[in-house]
């Protein structure tokens, strides 16, 4: 109960002022629309029509709540007219990037670890890479790849991989080099190979910095996948989604893309955390 | 064996009995060691000439900086000497290491926190390939000796300060060394704690008879513990006088109110103060 009470107050926080903004923003609609029909309107009939409008500029949460219900309890799961559907091949390209890009990410990282020449010959270019709009390259990437005969998960996991590589090598890099100066010379004194003091030593003291890094990774992973679902006229996936709703100016279902997609990158990193305490456990004191 | 080096201040050397039969494990002869520091090179170590027989508790004293940590590393292959010559058990220090010669105690525990009280006694012999039954055994007789027996499961962290130094002093007995280098062990420890170390430790070495090799700035520590005290004095680091002590191998705290004692203590004073240690 302590633990939920702060983020109860902060959620409650939010609905007030989602529901105070969806008044400001979609009153001077209402407002218009009652001045040409000349309707007599009092401030309650105001504030029900905007918390209720068909096409808000701002919908409230009621009315996605129930936008979400009806489409994923009103379709098939493999109905693209099921949310469900959408966040399903979303986390797929999600999670297949990760994947991608913690491996990379971790390669360079121990490369640059090892070999000094490495730390001055790739470092430049792995920050440069970030310095690349994803959404300018992204098409590209996706056009090239489609030609090479590459689609569905691929290029989309290319791109989510792109973006997620960049902190695991950033944080296992700074992890890597974090173990005790007085550990790495004990392991001296023991004359481990170099093997050994990497998966004795370096490896656990890194840990933290990797599990911090890999929840960063997972979240822009998703950004990732739905970036690489906007451009190329895909039909599934939650990009897709945002894209479609908004050419049909459907507020609500853009809305309820939007927020499936943050809970989403929400389930992924508690994911990652749930992973941090079962490999780091008890080995550290209470937070 | 008396005349193992002359420093001008040391005239008396009263070999102990026990070093008389035995052989000596470190043989240090005009070593000296230059760090090569940003403005002006440090001369850590200059002409050092020491021997350690097997089974000599030798303290390595002096203020900080005088060069004794530096010393101890050199002869755990930690540290390269620039000029000089050293052996340890008759090879050179690398050989020594590889061959496990010594089990080494640093300033802090330096225990791996993401490992139990147990597998971080066995971390050595994990690294050394020592089968899991054998690592369990070694670990719970080293565990005992240092009065842990019943923490084999606790991290680091549950653990205090001194225990947790206890451990890493069974983690450097667990492969069997026949020597102990320890290098301020209990330096960050409270008094009490440390006192009721320094008698663990003398009934350790008495039992095992290891060489130990120990370096510490605490005059009554090292005049406890050693049957032979080495005081060092900084800029550049040398030794200034090695005192062989004749008090007893078995050694109770009390023995510190002995007049013995308290002469010895007051000769290693002595040379600290003649290293005008404390006036720059």
């Amino acid at each position: 109960m302590t633990r939920a009470l702060p983020v109860l107050t902060v959620a409650l926080a939010i609905l007030v002022l989602w529901y105070a903004g969806a008044i400001l923003l979609n009153a001077p609609q209402v407002l218009d629309l009652w001045d040409r029909s000349g309707t007599q309107w009092s401030t309650i009939d105001l504030i029900r029509a905007c918390w209720n409008m068909e096409r808000a500029v701002l919908p409230t949460p009621h009315q996605i709540v129930a936008d979400l219900i009806r489409t994923i309890f009103g379709y098939a799961l493999d109905n693209p007219r099921n949310i469900l559907f959408h966040v399903g091949v979303t986390a797929g390209g999600t999670l297949v990037g990760f994947v991608l890009g913690t491996v990379v990410g971790t390669l360079l990282a121990v490369g640059i670890v090892h070999i000094r020449t490495l730390e001055s010959s790739l470092m430049p270019w792995v920050i440069a890479s970030q310095t690349v709009p994803i959404l300018a390259i992204a098409p590209m990437i996706i056009v090239i790849l489609g030609n090479m005969g590459f689609t569905g998960v691929f290029p989309k996991a290319i791109i989510s991989a792109y973006l997620s590589f960049f902190p695991i090598t950033i944080g296992l890099v700074k992890g890597l080099r974090s173990a005790d100066p007085l550990a790495l010379d004990l392991m001296r004194t023991y004359s481990a190979t170099p093997a050994q003091v990497f998966w004795r030593l370096r490896m656990p003291s890194a840990l933290p910095f990797l599990f911090a890094s890999l929840k960063v990774a997972v979240a822009i992973s998703l950004v990732g996948a739905i970036v690489a679902e906007l451009p190329t006229g895909s039909v599934a996936g939650i990009g897709a989604r945002l894209l479609t709703t908004s050419y049909y100016g459907q507020m609500v279902q853009m809305w309820s893309a939007l927020v499936v997609a943050a809970l989403l990158s929400l389930v992924l990193v508690w994911g990652v955390g749930a992973a941090q305490r079962i490999v780091i456990g008890q080995s550290r004191p209470p937070a | 064996m008396g005349t193992l080096n002359a420093p001008p201040t040391a005239a008396r050397q009263t070999p102990t009995a026990a070093s008389a039969a035995a052989r000596a494990i470190v043989e240090i002869r005009d070593l000296s060691l230059t760090f090569q520091a940003a403005d002006r090179p440090v001369v850590a170590l200059d002409h050092i000439d020491l021997t350690v027989q097997s089974g000599d508790f030798v303290s390595i004293i002096g203020p900080s900086g005088c060069g004794k940590t530096t010393l101890l590393r050199v002869v755990a292959d930690l540290e390269q000497p620039t000029s000089g010559s050293i052996t340890v058990d008759g090879m050179t220090p690398e050989a020594a290491r590889l061959k496990r010669a010594y089990g080494y105690v640093f300033q802090a525990p330096a225990l791996q926190p993401w490992r139990t009280v147990e597998r971080n006694v066995t971390l050595p012999l994990e690294i050394f390939g020592i089968a899991k039954a054998e690592r369990a055994r070694r670990a719970a007789e080293q565990l005992a000796l240092v009065g842990l027996t019943g923490f084999e499961r606790k991290y680091p962290w549950q653990l205090s300060g001194g225990m947790q130094q206890r451990v890493s002093i069974a983690r450097a007995l667990s492969f069997a060394p026949d020597m102990l280098l320890l290098d301020e062990p209990f330096g960050a420890l409270d008094e009490i704690t440390r006192d009721h170390l320094n008698l663990q430790l003398a009934e350790l070495w008495r039992r095992t008879g290891k060489t130990c090799l120990f370096v510490t700035h605490s005059i009554s520590e090292a005049v406890f513990l050693s049957t032979r005290i080495v005081v060092m004095s900084p800029r550049p680091g040398r030794i200034l006088d090695i005192i062989d002590s004749d008090l007893p191998r078995e050694r109770g705290l009390e023995l510190r109110e002995s007049l013995r004692f308290q002469e010895i203590a007051a000769r290693v004073r002595r040379g600290l103060k003649e290293g005008h240690s404390y006036d720059d």
